[in-house]
C-alpha cells in the first residue's frame, strides 16, 4: 500500500495544478501570454522535456489505477472539478456511481426460471410434429401473420412440416413464437413434475436475492449497491461496514474492493479483442483464419517492417462479403452495413465510424429477443463480440469505437437482472444514446467554445485532412465573426482535404489549400495549427492520421503552436513510441493508383514483381514534444496531463 | 437481413411458342431435364433466401407452377404462389402483389434467369449505398456458338441492344435505353451529365432482371404511375431520369431537418447526422444535393440507382427466346457444368442408369440422356439433351438439339439444331434442321423440314 501512494502523494498537487489550469481559466485570458503553455510558441519546448520526464513516472500500471481509483469519490480530484464544470458547460457530469455488481449466481437464477418455459416448448414442437393435421392450420396462421391484407390471388404454399419450420426459422419464426408460448401455457401444468428441482432452485435463488436486497436498501449510502452486488461472493455485512469509513482504506475495504474488481479487469481483457495481432505469427493467423467471416487473402508484397500488421487483398474482400449478405446468419443487417461501408472505405474518420457502428449497436439491440434458455447479459455480450468481431474483419478498430465498445460493453454487464427485456433494453439504447451526444457532440462543442478563444483576428490557421472537431471549430469561429484565414493541407491517396474545403469554401472562409508536401512554404504564414487526432495515447503521443507527425514537426521548426483537439474518450492509456508497432495498413492500390490519370499508372501490376513493396500507412504517432497543448473536453491541457485524464476520469468514461 | 423475394415466373410467354404449350409454361421448360425455375429457385436456396413468392401469370399456369414446386421443394423452401392475370407486365404483377410485400428492401428476380451470380452481392451493394434500386447487368450472352451458328437466325435479327449509362466508378446507373428507344436517338439528360461529369456508355451489358428496390419506392412508383408496365421498361428509366430531382417521399425526414439551419447547431440530431455525413465520400447525388456552393437552404433531393456488374467468370443469361432456350442447354451441360448441379461422368457427359443404349450406339460429351429412355442401335448423340422416357429407334442421329420427355422418334431420323418438345412422335426417316416441333405434333414419315416451326393447330 505504501509504495503505491508515494509516487501519487509527489505528482498529484503537480498534475492536478496543471490539470485545473486550462479548464479553470477564463476565456479572456489566452490573449495575455506568458502564463498560458500554448498562448505563444515557446514555451512548448519549456514544458515539455519536463513533462516528459515526469510521465513515466506519474503512470501507475493499469491494475493498480482502478484499484486505487475504486476507493472511492471522495479521494479523486473529479470530485472538486465536475461541480464547476458543470455549471459552465451545463453537461450533466457523471459522478462516480459505484456499480452495481453482477451477482455470478444471478443467471443461473434466471437460466432455471426459464427452464419450464423451455422444456415446455420442446415438447410442444414434438407435439406439433407428431400429428399431422396441425400443418393445415400451421399454414393458414402463417399466411395471416405475414400478409395480413392478403387476398384471393394467393395461392399459398406452404411446403414445410411443421417440424421442418421449427429447425429452420426462416419466415415462420414468429408463428412458432406465438405457438410455442401457447404451447407453453397449455401444456405448463401436465410438466410439472418435471421441472419441480429446477422451480426449487429458482424459489431458492430469487428468496436468496430479495434477501440481499432488503439488507442493500437498510442501508441507504451510496456505496451500499456495491455492497449489495459484492454480497454475493462477500460477506454483506461487512461490505455495509465498510462502505462509511472508505477514505482510511481499512484492510476490509480495500480486499472487497479488489475482489469486486477482478471480474472487470478479466472483461477488459476480454472486452480488447486482442487489438495488436501479432500477423508475422503464422499459425495464429491460421487460427484467425478458420474463425473469419470474410475471406482474406494476405497481400504478397508486405514490406518487412510491417509484417506484424494486418494487410489484405482489398480487391477480393468486397465482393468476397457482398456475396455473403444472406449467409451471414448471425451479423444484423445494419451492423452488415456498417461494415461494409467500412470497409468499402465509404465512412472513416473516428468519430464517424463510433457513431456508425454505435447506431448500428443500437439498431441490433432494438430487434434483440433473448433465446429461451438464455441470460439477456450474457447472450447480448456474446452477440456484441460476434459483431465486433466481424466489424474487426472488414477494418481494424480505431482506439475511438474500442473505448465505446468497451463502455457498451460494461453497460450491459452492469444491467440488472431483475430487469425485463424491453427494460433493459430501453436503458441500453437510452445509454448508447447518451453516448453519442455526450462524449462525442456535446464533447467537440466544448472543444470548440475552449478552441475558439485561442483564435484571433487576422490569425492564419493551418489543418490537415478533414478532422471533425477542427471543422466544427472553423465554422464556429467564422460564425463568431472571426477574421482569420485557413489554410487546408492534404495529401494523397485519400485527399480527404478536398472534402473539408468544400464545406469551408461554401460557410464563405477564405482557404488555401495545399498538400503535404508544401507545408514547410506555407508554414511561413501561418500562427496557429490545428489538428485532430484518432488517439491520444497517455504518453502525450498523438496517434493520428499519417501526415500530422510531418505537419506538427515542420510547425514545431517555425514555432508555431500546434493544438490538438481531441475528445476525451478517444484517450487511451496504451504508450506508444513509434508508428510502427501499432498502426494499420490501407489498401496498397490505392497509392499505386492515380484515378483519372491512365498515363501515369506504371504501379499497375506491381503485385507481381517481387521486389517492389508498397506501403500505404494510416496513422502515424506525434511525440509529446511537437505539441503545444491537447484541447479536450476536459479543458485545455498540455500532453503531459493525458494520464491524469485516463486515469481521473476512465471511469466516468466506462460508467458514465 | 430484411429482404424478401419476389420471383417473376411469367406465364405462357408468346416468344416461346411453339415450346411453350399449355402443359409446359415457361418456368417449366427443361433445362438439362430441369425446368427452368429451379435453377432461380436453387440459386436462392443456396444463398439461405427460403422465404419466397412466386408470381404466374394466369391461374392455369400457376396451378402447374405451383404443383411442381410443392412436389419439387417439399422441406426445402417456403414458396407462396401467386397468380396473376395475364398481360399485366412485370410492373403490375408487382401491384398485383404489393400488399404482401412487407420487408424494407424486395429483390425481384426473373424466373427465367440461369445465372451463380450471388444474389447477395447485388442486395449488398443495394445496402451498401442506401439505394432505391440496385440492378445486376451482365455482359451480353454470346448467342450461338459458331457451330450452330447457323441455328436461330431470325431471332439474331431482332436482337435488341441495350444503352447504359454509368458513372466513372461503375457503381451508378445513369441512363439507360433499351431496344426500340436505340434505334432513334439517344438522348441523355444534361442535369446528370453535368454533375458526374463524365459518362461510360456501354452497349455490351445485359439486364440480367435481378433488381433490389427499396420497398417504399417501389409501391410509391407503382401507385402513383399507373401507366408502368414493366420494371425494365417503365419504372427503371423513370428512376434513373428522376433521380437528381426526386419526387419521392424518401428524403422528407432529412429535408425537413436541414429546413431551419439555426436550429442545427442546437439539435444534437442534425449534428450527428452531418458528422457522418461528413465522414463519408459523398457521391454525386449528394454533392448535386448541397447545390452549386455546397449549401444551399432547401436540399434537393436525390435518389441513388445503383448497379452490380457481374463478372465476366459468372454464367449469367436470360431464357427469354427460343436461341437462348438452346443455347442455355448446351451450356449448363458444357461451359457452365457447374450450374446444372450434376455429376458428369468420365466421358463428359449424364446417361442416367435407367437408359438402355443398342449396340454401337455412341453418346458423345457433353450430352444427357435422361431416365428410363432407350436407344436402338446404331444412333449417334452429340451435344444434345435427351429426356425421360423417350423412345428412339436406329440409326438415329441427334446433334445439338433438344429433345424432351415421352418423345417417340423412328428409325433413321437425322435431328440437327432442333427442338423437339414432349410427346412428339417422329416417324421414320424424318429429317429435321433447326426446327422446333410443338408438344404433341406427329411428323409425318420421310418428311424434311429446315428452319421451321411445327405446331399442332389450336383448335
Amino acid at each position: 500500500m505504501e509504495t503505491r501512494r508515494v509516487p501519487r502523494a509527489v505528482s498529484d498537487p503537480k498534475v492536478r495544478q496543471v490539470g485545473f489550469f486550462a479548464p479553470g481559466a477564463p476565456p479572456d485570458r489566452s490573449q495575455s501570454g506568458p502564463p498560458h503553455p500554448a498562448s505563444s510558441s515557446p514555451p512548448v519546448s519549456e514544458i515539455s522535456p519536463s513533462g516528459n520526464s515526469l510521465s513515466p513516472v506519474m503512470i501507475p500500471p493499469p491494475r493498480h489505477l482502478s484499484a486505487d481509483l475504486a476507493r472511492g469519490p471522495h479521494f479523486s480530484p473529479a470530485a472538486p472539478l465536475s461541480p464547476m464544470r458543470a455549471a459552465r458547460d451545463s453537461i450533466p457530469v457523471g459522478s462516480y456511481n459505484p456499480s452495481e455488481f453482477v451477482a455470478p449466481t444471478a443467471s443461473e437464477f434466471t437460466d432455471d426460471a426459464l427452464s419450464p418455459n423451455w422444456t415446455a416448448r420442446r415438447s410442444n414442437s414434438g407435439k406439433f410434429a407428431s400429428s399431422l393435421p396441425a400443418g393445415g392450420f400451421d399454414m393458414s396462421s402463417l399466411k395471416q401473420n405475414n400478409f395480413p391484407a392478403s387476398s384471393l390471388t394467393t395461392v399459398s404454399i406452404v411446403n414445410m412440416p411443421p417440424g421442418i419450420t421449427e429447425k429452420d426459422g426462416g419466415a415462420g419464426v414468429e408463428v412458432q413464437k406465438e405457438r410455442s408460448k401457447t404451447g407453453s401455457k397449455a401444456s405448463l401444468k401436465p410438466l410439472k413434475e418435471q421441472t419441480t428441482k429446477a422451480e426449487r432452485r429458482a424459489i431458492q435463488e430469487a428468496q436468496r436475492a430479495a434477501k440481499a436486497a432488503t439488507k442493500g436498501d437498510g442501508s441507504k449510502t451510496p456505496a451500499a449497491s456495491s455492497g449489495l452486488g459484492s454480497s454475493a461472493n462477500a460477506n454483506p455485512g461487512k461490505a455495509a461496514k465498510a462502505s462509511p469509513q472508505k477514505k482510511d482504506n481499512s484492510p476490509v475495504a480495500a480486499s472487497e474492493k479488489r475482489g469486486s474488481d477482478r471480474p472487470q479487469d478479466k472483461d477488459r481483457k476480454k472486452d480488447v479483442p486482442h487489438p495488436r495481432m501479432q500477423f508475422d505469427d503464422k499459425s495464429r493467423v491460421e487460427k484467425a483464419k478458420k474463425r473469419s467471416v470474410v475471406k482474406q487473402t494476405e497481400a504478397k508484397n508486405r514490406v518487412e517492417l510491417f509484417r506484424h500488421l494486418p494487410q489484405y487483398e482489398h480487391g477480393t474482400r468486397l465482393p468476397e462479403l457482398e456475396s455473403k449478405l444472406f449467409q451471414l446468419d448471425p451479423v444484423h443487417p445494419a451492423v452488415y452495413k456498417v461494415g461494409l461501408r467500412y470497409l468499402a472505405g465509404d465512412i472513416s474518420g473516428g468519430n464517424a465510424r463510433c457513431i456508425a457502428m454505435l447506431q448500428a449497436f443500437q439498431e441490433s439491440i432494438k430487434d434483440y429477443s433473448t433465446p429461451p434458455e438464455k441470460a439477456l447479459i450474457r447472450d447480448l455480450t456474446s452477440k456484441i463480440n460476434s459483431y465486433v468481431s466481424f466489424l474487426i474483419e472488414c477494418r481494424p478498430l480505431s482506439i475511438s469505437m474500442g473505448n465505446a465498445i468497451r463502455f457498451l460493453k460494461s453497460k450491459i454487464a452492469k444491467l440488472s437482472l431483475a430487469l425485463s427485456e424491453s427494460e433493459a433494453k430501453a436503458i441500453l439504447l437510452s445509454d448508447i444514446d447518451r453516448f453519442i451526444n455526450e462524449k462525442i457532440i456535446l464533447a467537440d462543442k466544448v472543444i470548440v467554445r475552449h478552441a475558439v478563444t485561442k483564435i484571433r483576428d487576422g490569425d492564419v490557421l493551418l489543418t490537415y485532412g478533414s478532422s471533425s472537431a477542427v471543422e466544427l471549430l472553423l465554422i464556429h469561429a467564422h460564425e463568431l465573426g472571426k477574421n482569420f484565414r485557413v489554410v487546408v493541407v492534404d495529401s494523397r491517396p485519400k485527399l480527404e482535404g478536398k472534402l473539408l474545403l468544400r464545406r469551408l469554401v461554401g460557410k464563405g472562409i477564405s482557404c488555401t489549400y495545399t498538400h503535404i508536401n508544401a507545408v514547410s512554404y506555407i508554414m511561413h504564414e501561418v500562427t496557429r495549427v490545428f489538428l485532430g487526432a484518432s488517439s491520444v495515447l497517455s504518453n502525450g503521443t498523438v496517434y493520428s492520421r499519417v501526415g500530422t507527425a510531418c505537419v506538427a514537426m515542420v510547425a514545431h521548426q517555425f514555432r508555431v503552436p500546434v493544438l490538438i483537439c481531441c475528445e476525451a474518450y478517444k484517450f487511451h492509456e496504451r504508450v506508444q513510441l513509434d508508428s510502427i508497432c501499432s498502426n494499420e495498413l490501407g489498401d496498397p492500390d490505392m497509392i499505386a493508383k492515380v484515378p483519372g490519370r491512365k498515363e501515369i499508372d506504371s504501379l499497375d501490376d506491381w503485385a507481381n514483381s517481387d521486389n517492389l513493396q508498397l506501403l500505404n500507412l494510416i496513422y502515424d504517432a506525434t511525440p509529446s514534444d511537437y505539441v503545444s497543448m491537447i484541447i479536450t473536453d476536459y479543458g485545455m491541457i498540455p500532453p503531459t496531463s493525458v494520464p491524469v485524464i485516463v486515469r481521473e476520469y476512465r471511469r466516468e468514461h466506462l460508467w458514465t | 437481413m430484411d429482404f424478401q423475394v419476389v420471383v417473376l415466373a411469367g406465364g405462357f410467354s408468346k416468344t416461346l411458342v411453339p415450346l411453350v404449350s399449355k402443359e409446359v409454361p415457361k418456368a417449366l421448360l427443361p433445362v438439362a431435364n430441369r425446368p427452368v425455375l429451379s435453377y432461380v429457385l436453387e440459386l436462392l436456396e443456396q444463398n439461405n433466401l427460403k422465404d419466397l413468392i412466386v408470381v404466374v401469370e394466369s391461374e392455369s399456369a400457376a396451378l402447374l407452377i405451383g404443383g411442381w414446386i410443392s412436389s419439387a421443394y417439399v422441406d426445402r423452401l417456403h414458396v407462396e404462389v401467386a397468380a396473376v392475370p395475364e398481360e399485366i407486365g412485370t410492373a403490375g404483377a408487382l401491384r398485383a402483389i404489393d400488399h404482401h410485400l412487407t420487408a424494407s428492401d424486395i429483390l425481384v428476380v426473373s424466373g427465367d434467369l440461369v445465372c451463380d451470380v450471388p444474389p447477395g452481392a447485388v442486395a449488398a451493394t443495394h445496402r451498401r449505398h442506401d439505394a432505391v434500386v440496385t440492378t445486376m447487368l451482365c455482359s451480353n450472352p454470346v448467342s450461338g456458338s459458331t457451330e450452330s451458328g447457323s441455328s436461330g437466325g431470325k431471332d439474331k435479327a431482332k436482337k435488341h441492344y441495350n444503352i447504359i449509362g454509368l458513372d466513372p466508378t461503375k457503381q451508378f446507373l445513369l441512363h439507360v435505353a433499351s431496344g426500340v428507344e436505340v434505334e432513334k436517338d439517344v438522348r441523355v439528360q444534361k442535369s446528370i451529365l453535368r454533375e458526374v461529369g463524365q459518362m461510360d456508355i456501354r452497349a455490351d451489358l445485359m439486364d440480367a432482371h435481378m433488381y433490389a428496390f427499396k420497398r417504399s419506392v417501389l409501391q410509391e412508383v407503382l401507385n402513383q404511375k399507373e401507366a408502368f408496365q414493366s420494371l425494365r421498361r417503365d419504372v427503371l428509366p423513370y428512376l434513373v431520369r428522376s433521380q437528381l430531382r426526386s419526387e419521392l417521399l424518401l428524403n422528407g425526414v432529412q429535408s425537413e431537418e436541414n429546413g431551419n439551419d439555426k436550429d442545427a447547431s442546437q439539435n444534437p440530431k442534425i449534428v450527428l447526422s452531418q458528422l457522418l455525413a461528413n465522414a463519408s465520400t459523398p457521391s454525386f447525388h449528394e454533392l448535386h444535393a448541397l447545390g452549386p456552393n455546397g449549401f444551399s437552404l432547401s436540399p434537393r433531393k436525390t435518389h441513388k440507382c445503383c448497379v452490380y456488374i457481374a463478372s465476366k467468370s459468372n454464367y449469367c443469361v436470360r431464357l427469354n427466346t427460343i436461341q437462348a432456350f438452346s443455347d442455355i442447354n448446351r451450356d449448363v451441360i458444357g461451359d457452365a457444368s457447374h450450374i446444372s448441379g450434376y455429376s458428369f461422368s468420365a466421358q463428359n457427359n449424364i446417361i442416367d442408369p435407367s437408359a438402355v443404349l443398342g449396340s454401337k450406339t455412341t453418346v458423345g460429351p457433353q450430352c444427357m440422356l435422361g431416365e428410363g429412355s432407350q436407344m436402338g442401335d446404331k444412333c449417334s448423340v452429340k451435344k444434345s439433351v435427351i429426356g425421360r422416357h423417350c423412345r428412339i429407334g436406329s440409326n438415329v442421329k441427334i446433334v445439338n438439339s433438344i429433345v424432351m420427355n415421352h418423345v417417340t422418334i423412328g428409325d433413321g431420323c437425322s435431328i440437327q439444331g432442333s427442338v423437339v418438345c414432349s410427346n412428339v412422335q417422329l416417324l421414320e426417316r424424318v429429317v429435321l434442321k433447326d426446327c422446333q416441333v410443338g408438344a404433341g405434333f406427329v411428323v409425318t414419315a420421310g418428311s424434311e423440314h429446315k428452319g421451321e416451326s411445327l405446331a399442332k393447330k389450336e383448335k
